[in-house]
């Protein structure tokens, strides 16, 4: 195996296209070294990322929103105030990856190009409208985080592309998210189902919604349903009610050893209820 | 695949390393440093076993490759205490019985330790989840969350 | 509460720093993995990816082509004619013919690194005639399940069983229709557990070395050095003298540590490798695929009682499959499952099935669990059913000395019923419940274990004592030993240095299990302190010109029995260690044999839980253990066996299970998918030791160790069903069963 530290990203995108066997970049590494160390994935040339100025930082935009660098690990995305201030929902979802210890190492990007479907972090990038900058051999592109899963461990990245940093909208005024997950024990374990939802409120009404599923169909699964079900609603009862059915009637999920069709399908609607009454407490600048 | 050569700090002291860029952190400090403390329970990050410390940030060393420690200070539980003087922590933790077999004691204790620095008054539930990537298979945790509430009593005791 | 509450003890019963605590807080004490040799090589194990298939070819010349490596192991290389279990070791070290099971070895490879020898693992090729695979008990048992072994089955199995079926039994006393008739109702009720592992920690690790001379030596993680020595000469066809087993720390073993897995290939690698060690350290991967879970069950159970509570006939069914191999523990499981019960009649029936799994160990009172689950849960419900409280009824029916148990025997000295008034008094009985909030309670038994054992003890120069033991120290054995040892020679604690020594230093020891270190290996080391005492009294009587019987031995020192036996101050140990040299020399103490007198030990645990009713998720918020100790040496190792008993047993009953794909491959062979507890799913572990001493043993020691994993699994149903009003028969209760069950798809 060559182990590359490139300084840029477009020497990065270079090396990968260039690169003939099994490529892997290296971000904060607790997905591609667990993949090696199983043997699933033996790269022949792995590709660390972090020695890339920048890719340590969150910046503010000029728009308002935040530019998030791919090595920057959850332990400092969370200790980010403002940002988190911002963007709760996508806070939390990064935050619930693994353990303090992986928390140390583990970013947002690798969440995502990881392309697992229960990734704890893409659900809120979506609901968020968060956009990913792609580096390729040929240039630069912009494309919705929510184009970049394909499947269940794959990505619409061609070879050669690397994401160079996510960058996430301004958040605006009484705007709220919140991200909650299910899994078995407390902490430890990869989402069985995973709910995000972004709202933006008008006094009590919600104004404009967005909810995602994660672990319920081979990608993340955004519900224009639910987010219709509670689109012009103060979250009443029947909002909650419309709301829990729409997202349980858009999961396609498996049967597998962390949980069954019909758990996946009855909880995906229970965490819709409870993530939207968490972002629309937010949103009114209530505490939750 | 040609090794490469990693020069970092390991518990203070200048140490040098070729290493198969394969090799995690966690083989390199066994295998190379000959530090056998750090102790490897998963290689998936699932057990904390291997906890250490790289510019003073908790990690898992098997999810570190060691060519990545090049030019890193890491911490390891042979650093931790000073001479004979046993860490706070090390010390309740024989006091309270918070050890069975002992094997993930060294991860428990490291991770504790970043803890205590950033949470010196810690509350039961937030020992409980910081702790909750450490699996102890003996204690139940019971004796461990009881030693680490102390330690931290102690230390806060000490720095008053 | 002791019985015998007036004894005063100077040690016995504090709480010392254990001796091996600091070399564990800094990293210093070393375990299996930790061991590294001069021309030390590394070997890596090719593991079958079917459940089932013939082994058609294996190829091993890319691997052997590759530079770096020195050896591969294929069964060919073993020999043959074993028999028996020597057999079903040799064959579970290497496959023969056939892959049994998703993980079994197939080939062995030693090179220069770990990596090299991974590399060359991949390069072995092995094709495969994949066969049928059969996974669960309940269809391993059919009359037209794949055959796992033909010729498998022993005596027991009457003409005409289903050929998986390799042992049968089926045993108990009294009239058990009569039972059932005087009855008020009668029920019966079918359960179901899953295999869980032991999950400690540690992996498996090695090295071994052997020569072409026949002569070896390894270093390993190991609850018993000797079985790891004697399983070893056996699979290998070594002469067992000339192998010297030392083990290292042990980072838990929970019974899984008490046999072999790749130790022989380690020793078979450096044999053709020209004698250079090989070190193997298993992946996470390979313990939870290759290495020994508990077996999964499939119980029916019926039991009769009357309005008051009385049992009146018991019956119990039970199916369990441990692998590819017989040694299910299904006679354990039938022999506790109604152990605290005093029953009229009682019939008790097993079958030992083979499956496509890997070989069960031993795990933490192998069997009492799985029938504790089936039993406690139907009694449970049946004092649902009649409004009685379910602590009075167990009280009602529980043992006591001199019954008889339900498996036979006749008890001695028990504590059942000062466990039971112990739970009945704790103030977790009257913490106020909120909604989906619910209690449960259950009791568990382990008979515990004494067995083969051989400890030797010595006076150092100084007066200090070091004493040599077999048993590999788990869980603070080393400090209740040097306790006992310490209060009977009248000593510092800290003048005691326990050693765990290797093969070659003592007789045969049987290993840390059973709950039989403190027990055994402490009564043995005792009576060798008793007979060191003896010749120091002799020594000071010649001194003193005196005979050695009117001399006795008081705190630390020889003095005179009486006035009578003359004047003389008092002959500590270090002035009579000082002079051994002139006075007869060394002065030491031996025992071995099979220690008598072992005490069994019931428990009883409660539980509250909170059921989330949208989600099923199972929510501990308080526990609390109440177990019979005997007399606690070292009360915070015996609450640390209880809280962590009580833990393995909360993970068994909520989250831990052996999941299989449609191929018969585990689907969860990593602690990301075997969901041990971790930190955040728990409360503190409440204990209260009750202390009715056994008389079997010097200062009343049981064994603790094992009975806590029991009473969690149907205590945690119960509670479920007071909570929400759904009862659970197959573990683990995860969320989707809960749920499940709640929304009546259960």
């Amino acid at each position: 195996m060559r182990y590359h530290t490139p300084t840029t990203f477009a020497e990065a995108a270079g090396i990968a296209a260039a690169a003939q066997g099994v490529t892997r970049f290296l971000a904060g590494g607790t997905d591609v070294l667990v993949q090696m160390r199983a043997g699933m994935v033996l790269p022949d040339d792995l590709i660390d990322l972090k020695k890339i100025d920048g890719v340590d930082r969150i910046d503010p935009t000029p728009e308002g929103g935040w530019r998030i660098g791919v090595a920057v690990p959850g332990i400092a995305l969370g200790a980010h105030e403002a940002l988190r201030a911002d963007w709760p929902g996508v806070v939390e979802g990064m935050e619930l990856v693994g353990s303090t210890q992986i928390q140390g190492r583990a970013t947002l990007v690798g969440n995502l190009c990881n392309g697992s479907p229960a990734a704890d972090s893409v659900p809120g990038l979506v609901a968020a409208g968060a956009m990913a900058e792609i580096t390729g051999p040929d240039g630069g592109r912009v494309v919705p985080v929510a184009d970049i899963p394909a499947g269940p461990g794959r990505t619409t990245l061609q070879p050669g592309e690397v994401i160079s940093a996510l960058l996430l909208p301004p958040r605006g005024t009484a705007g709220g998210d919140a991200y909650l997950r299910f899994i078995p024990r407390t902490e430890m374990d990869i989402a069985v189902v995973g709910c995000a939802v972004n709202l933006r409120c008008d006094g009590d009404t919600v104004t404009e919604a967005s909810v995602v599923l994660g672990a319920v169909a081979p990608t993340v699964v955004s519900v224009p349903a639910a987010s219709a079900a509670i689109i012009g609603t103060a979250l009443d009862d029947t909002a909650l009610g419309t709301l829990a059915e729409a997202a349980s009637a858009a999961c396609r999920p498996i049967d597998d050893k962390r949980g069954t069709i019909a758990f996946r399908t009855e909880v995906a609607g229970v965490l819709a209820k409870r993530a939207a009454r968490i972002a629309h407490a937010r949103a009114k600048g209530e505490n939750a | 695949m040609s090794k490469v050569h990693v020069t970092t700090t390991v518990n203070g002291d200048a140490v040098e390393f070729l290493a198969d860029p394969r090799e995690t952190l966690l083989d390199c400090l066994r295998d190379h440093v000959g530090l056998t403390g750090t102790k490897e329970g998963c290689g998936t990050g699932d057990c904390g076993a291997c906890s250490v410390e790289m510019e003073g940030v908790l990690v898992c060393s098997c999810l570190v490759l060691g060519v990545e420690a090049n030019g890193k200070r890491v911490d390891t539980i042979e650093g931790m205490s000073d001479g004979h003087d046993l860490h706070p922590l090390q010390r309740k933790f024989i006091e309270h019985a918070a050890l069975q077999c002992g094997f993930c004691t060294p991860g428990f204790l490291v991770a504790a330790k970043a803890l205590l620095a950033r949470s010196p008054d810690p509350t039961e539930e937030e020992v409980r989840y910081w702790l909750a990537g450490n699996l102890c298979r003996c204690t139940g945790y019971d004796k461990i969350v009881r030693a680490v509430m102390d330690a931290a009593a102690e230390m806060r005791q000490e720095a008053a | 509460m002791a019985k015998d509450g007036l004894t005063e003890f100077r040690l016995i019963g504090t709480r010392p720093d254990r001796p091996d605590g600091l070399d564990k807080v800094t990293g210093r004490a070393r375990y299996g993995a930790d061991f590294a040799l001069p021309g030390m090589l590394f070997g890596a194990v090719v593991r079958s990816p079917h459940a089932h298939a013939r082994i058609v070819r294996i190829d091993t010349s890319r691997a052997l082509a590759l530079e770096g490596v020195k050896a591969v192991v294929t069964r060919a290389d073993l020999p043959d004619g074993l028999e028996g279990e020597d057999w079903d070791l040799q064959e579970n070290t290497l496959a023969g013919d056939r892959a049994l099971y998703d993980g079994h070895a197939v080939a062995a490879v030693a090179a220069t690194s770990r990596l090299l020898a991974e590399e060359a693992a991949r390069l072995i090729e092995v094709d495969y005639e994949v066969l049928p695979h059969v996974i669960d008990v309940d269809d391993a048992i059919r009359p037209d399940a794949p055959v796992i072994r033909q010729g498998a089955a022993d005596a027991s199995v009457p003409e005409g069983m289903p050929p998986n079926v390799v042992r049968y039994m089926e045993f108990g006393h009294g009239d058990i229709e009569a039972g059932f008739a005087e009855a008020d109702i009668v029920r019966e009720r079918s359960y179901r557990t899953e295999a869980a592992h032991q999950g400690y920690i540690e992996p498996h690790a090695c090295v071994g070395q052997l020569g072409a001379d026949g002569a070896g030596e390894m270093w390993v993680c190991t609850q018993g050095q000797w079985y790891i020595r004697r399983m070893c000469a056996a699979v290998l066809g070594l002469e067992t003298a000339q192998l010297r087993v030392t083990p290292s720390e042990i980072g838990g073993g929970f019974g899984g540590k008490t046999t072999i897995f790749m130790e022989p290939l380690s020793l078979a690698l450096s044999r053709k490798a020209g004698g250079r060690p090989v070190k193997i350290v298993m992946s996470r991967a390979e313990v939870l695929r290759a290495t020994g879970p508990t077996a999964s069950a499939s119980m029916d159970v019926r039991i009769g009682m009357k309005k008051d509570g009385t049992i009146t006939a018991a019956r119990a069914e039970f199916r369990m499959q441990g692998g590819a191999f017989p040694g299910a523990p299904v006679d354990m499981a039938l022999y506790c499952a109604f152990a605290p019960y005093k029953l009229p009649a009682v019939q008790h029936i097993g079958y030992d099935v083979l499956a496509n799994r890997p070989k069960c160990a031993a795990y933490r009172a192998p069997g009492s669990p799985m029938g504790a689950f089936a039993v406690e849960s139907l009694l449970d419900e049946m004092c649902r059913e009649l409004g009685i409280d379910p602590v009075e009824m167990r009280l009602t029916n529980a043992v006591r000395e001199g019954d008889r148990a339900s498996y036979g025997p006749t008890f001695g000295s028990i504590g059942l019923v000062e466990v039971l008034e112990a739970a009945k008094g704790h103030p977790n009985m009257a913490a106020p419940l909120g909604p989906n909030q619910g209690r449960g309670i259950a009791s568990g038994y382990w008979f515990n274990h004494s067995g083969e054992t051989s400890v030797s003890m010595a006076i150092s120069e100084d007066g200090t004592a070091q004493v040599s033991v077999g048993t590999p120290d788990i869980g603070g054995s080393r400090a209740s030993i040097a306790l006992m040892v310490a209060e009977r020679l009248g000593i510092p604690y800290e003048d005691v240095r326990v050693n765990v020594v290797e093969t070659g230093a003592l007789g045969v020891n049987e290993p840390t299990h059973g709950s039989r270190a403190t027990f055994a290996s402490g009564k043995a080391a005792v009576v060798a302190a008793e007979q060191a005492i003896a010749e120091m009294c002799r020594r000071a009587a010649a001194e003193w010109g005196i005979d050695a019987e009117a001399v006795e031995w008081v705190d630390g020192a020889a003095q005179p029995a009486g006035p009578n036996a003359g004047r003389f101050p008092p002959m500590t140990i270090a002035e009579i260690a000082g002079k051994m040299g002139q006075t007869g020399g060394p002065i030491s103490g031996h025992h071995e044999g099979l220690p008598e007198g072992v005490g069994a030990s019931f428990g009883a645990h409660v539980v509250d839980v909170e059921v989330d009713p949208e989600t099923g998720r199972v929510t501990i918020l308080r526990y609390v253990v109440v177990q019979d100790a005997g007399r606690a040496i070292h009360p915070a190792y015996v609450e640390g066996q209880y809280q962590g008993g009580a833990v393995q047993g909360i993970g068994w009953a909520l989250n831990e299970e052996y999941v299989y794909d449609d191929r018969g491959r585990l689907a969860n062979p990593a602690f990301l998918d075997y969901r041990v507890p971790v930190a955040s799913d728990l409360p503190m572990i409440d204990t209260v030791i009750v202390e009715v001493p056994n008389p079997g043993h010097p200062y009343g020691v049981r064994g603790v160790g094992e009975t806590g994993i029991t009473p969690p699994l149907p205590a945690i149903a119960n509670a479920i069903e007071d909570a929400v009003g759904v009862r659970l028969t197959h573990l683990p209760m995860s969320p989707s069963k809960v749920l499940a069950a709640l929304k009546g798809r259960g």
